[in-house]
């Protein structure tokens, strides 16, 4: 008898505590929305996240920006600060897809963009009135299915050489135009007891450079590489002119050109090495410039750049990275207040204050925006390529293809561990998950 | 009706914890054998049948990985048994300090793992690190703990163990603490040294506590990560690789239909492996 009255008691307590639980869980969900809600409306003041990662200036150009806008259009922001590189990208993913994402993202163009289902979950800026003085040559790296979602944050970047000119008039060192001659100063260098070229694989993303900034020539020997990459067509290891970028790794250890303890040194450390003179080439992105400046200020003017030679001098030209995006979440509940800031920082007066703590790495791809007279020597010396007219995009600006175990693999060369041909074998295994996660043709 | 009037309580004060169980354990682990085999975005999937299995065994590293996973788990498994043992011996045996030394072995498991990673990897720098130039002071070049391709596993593992061994210590001094002093007092009777009383009683009657060290380092081995992680990222290269280290770059890579079937193989894995040894470690058990 007591037993069967328990029994519908002990179904009452079971749901009372599921219940608990339950108002547990929910009650800090609601207590949070209440807050934002009431702040909201005491102050009418917008207030918008965005998530942008850590590296570099650019966090403080856009809180720079940040402050001007909200004295202008009373709309606050609020920084969501992720990490770059292969964590940034996990983080973002997820977050996009738990429907988790900021207001507003700072994030790669081309190939790393494509892959995140922009239409799934950015809005669609192509009517946006502020889009029209971006020139067409971001929009394409930000396009999806005929849909432009992104703004550009700061300047275009170039692949190649920084290298240190105080060290190459002490030597007696010119500009080389072809890899021999890059070879034969890197020599001059190493008998004079200097690192002649300067590795920092603590940062496993600085290795992949040689492969990613050869493009310009690989292009030029071969132009329709990315096209007939995209469909599988060419590879890696066995296009001679592609192959040459992890080639130039393999030289470059085999003849102990590079620095010691290059496993353990970290991007901002070569900066140094670099600005001091202890170290003479870095094939990095000009955007290392900021850091250098950040680091090392006086240095600055003792820094030059020089394209990434190709085995021919008449083949010389840049490899050049697009800025990143900023790119709108397509289910944020403040899109009028987004694009009112995105307007903003598209503007002439937007542009000025991320200028004033960010200077340019390469040229602005907004109308109206030129290279000011004060910028750095390095970026000066990039010029002459662009009224040349020899410049081309990188691999990821122009194919969705890029694997994600680029950086592993070219550390592999450069440390003796792997050979430039293995490596191109491995990196073309690699990018075939790529393309079949994005369900490209031809895979 | 009979039945009910047995019991005290109702299998309804089950449910609670059972619908937890079954929403957060259960059914993700039968949805991963099937996303395992999808194409998967995270919002949208297609069927691929075993197409990712197939990619995941072709991958270049796998088999880096799966010899490093086995060689991270015997080696730091084995030291943990051996130095555990041994310290639990040692800290059960009448001696001064006993609790400041105890609390000094387990205190390493209490720091965090990727805290301990950084720290360790900054120790073990080539050139600027504590390790290397407290060797150099004594005449001797160390060498490149993390960067050397043939002892930057084994440099892991032993962190591993630094950081792991007070767990396995703690365990055996209850095993220890456990063994009657009678049998102690009748060795004493028959003449015994400490040496005999270690082998002939400590040891064959620590052995539960010493088969839940082999099982739980084991397979704490089997699917270690972190340390790696924080210490090294599979580098230089692909050489430090464990199996759980190729999976998450792949979930990192956005390649999460393959990632999972990384993990159902992970998990195929340490069943193999684990089960087995249980049964074996458990048969040959001593009863007190």
């Amino acid at each position: 008898m007591k037993m069967t009255k328990s029994k519908p008691l002990a179904f009452v307590t079971s749901i009372v505590l599921m219940m608990t639980l339950l108002a547990g869980c929910g009650g800090g969900g609601n207590a949070a929305e209440g807050d934002t809600g009431t702040a909201g409306s005491t102050s009418k003041k917008t207030t918008l996240t965005l998530m942008v990662g850590n590296t570099g200036t650019t966090l403080e150009a856009l809180k720079a920006v940040a402050a001007e806008a909200e004295k202008k259009l009373n709309i606050a922001i609020e920084f969501d600060i992720k990490p770059d590189g292969g964590e940034g990208d996990n983080l973002v993913k997820t977050r996009l897809a738990t429907g988790d994402m900021d207001d507003l993202l700072v994030y790669n163009t081309g190939s790393l963009f494509l892959a995140l289902n922009p239409e799934e979950h950015f809005m669609d800026v192509t009517n946006e009135p502020f889009m029209a003085n971006v020139l067409d040559s971001f929009k394409t790296v930000v396009t999806s299915n005929g849909k432009v979602y992104g703004a550009p944050v700061g300047s275009t970047n170039a692949g190649g050489i920084l290298y240190n000119k105080k060290v190459y008039a002490d030597l007696g060192l010119s500009v080389p135009k072809t890899w021999d001659e890059f070879m034969a100063n890197n020599e001059k260098i190493k008998a004079a007891g200097k690192t002649a070229v300067l590795a920092s694989y603590k940062d496993t993303w600085t290795s992949q450079l040689f492969v990613l900034a050869d493009f310009y020539n690989v292009k030029a020997q071969v132009p329709n590489f990315a096209t007939d990459y995209t469909a599988n067509k060419v590879k890696y290891a066995t296009t001679p002119a592609a192959l040459r970028g992890f080639e130039k790794i393999e030289e470059v250890y085999k003849k102990g050109y590079m620095n010691k303890d290059f496993l353990a040194t970290t991007y901002d450390v070569a900066l140094k090495m670099l600005a001091t003179g202890e170290g003479v080439h870095y094939p990095m992105l000009s955007s290392g410039l900021d850091t250098i400046m950040a680091n090392t200020p006086d240095q600055i003017d003792d820094i030059g750049f020089f394209a990434q030679p190709s085995d021919s001098a008449d083949i010389n030209g840049l490899t050049i990275w697009m800025p990143s995006g900023l790119y709108i979440n397509k289910d944020t509940k403040n899109a009028d207040a987004a694009k009112k800031w995105l307007d903003y920082f598209v503007s002439s007066e937007g542009q000025a204050v991320f200028a004033s703590k960010v200077k340019a790495a390469g040229p602005y791809v907004i109308k109206g925006a030129t290279l000011p007279d004060d910028s750095y020597g390095a970026v000066k010396d990039m010029q002459h390529y662009f009224d040349e007219g020899h410049t081309a995009p990188a691999l990821e600006f122009v194919s969705p293809v890029k694997g994600p175990n680029l950086e592993n693999i070219t550390v592999a060369v450069g440390s003796g561990i792997s050979t430039g041909k293995k490596g191109a074998e491995d990196y073309d295994k690699d990018v075939e998950k790529q393309a079949q996660q994005l369900n490209l043709p031809g895979w | 009706m009979t039945k009910t009037k047995m019991r005290t309580y109702s299998y309804f004060f089950l449910l609670p914890a059972g619908i937890i169980y079954f929403v957060f354990y259960l059914l993700p682990t039968i949805l991963s054998f099937f996303f395992s085999m999808t194409r998967w975005t995270l919002t949208k999937w297609t069927y691929i049948g075993f197409e990712n299995y197939a990619t995941f065994f072709s991958e270049t590293s796998l088999s880096i990985g799966f010899r490093n996973t086995l060689v991270y788990a015997v080696v730091t498994c084995g030291l943990k048994v051996v130095l555990g043992l041994l310290l639990g011996a040692f800290l059960t045996s009448r001696i001064l300090f006993k609790n400041y030394l105890r609390s000094v072995i387990f205190f390493p498991t209490l720091l965090s793992t990727i805290a301990v990673g950084i720290a360790f990897s900054t120790m073990m720098h080539p050139s600027h690190g504590m390790f290397n130039t407290v060797l150099a002071s004594l005449g001797i070049t160390g060498p490149d703990w993390l960067g050397n391709t043939k002892i930057a596993l084994l440099s892991v593992a032993m962190v591993d163990v630094w950081k792991g061994v007070g767990v396995a210590t703690v365990i055996y001094i209850a095993g220890i603490s456990a063994i009657p002093q009678e049998y102690y007092e009748a060795l004493k009777i028959d003449g015994g040294n400490n040496y005999s009383a270690f082998w002939n009683i400590t040891l064959p009657l620590s052995r539960p506590a010493m088969n839940s060290v082999i099982i739980l380092a084991f397979i704490g081995g089997l699917r270690s990560f972190d340390l790696i992680w924080a210490m090294t990222k599979g580098g230089p290269g692909f050489t430090t690789d464990l199996i759980a280290s190729i999976i998450y770059k792949q979930y990192q890579a956005g390649f999460y239909g393959l990632a999972t079937a990384g993990n159902v193989i992970l998990f195929i894995a340490v069943s193999v492996l684990a089960f087995p040894l249980y049964k074996f470690l458990t048969k040959s058990e001593v009863n007190l």
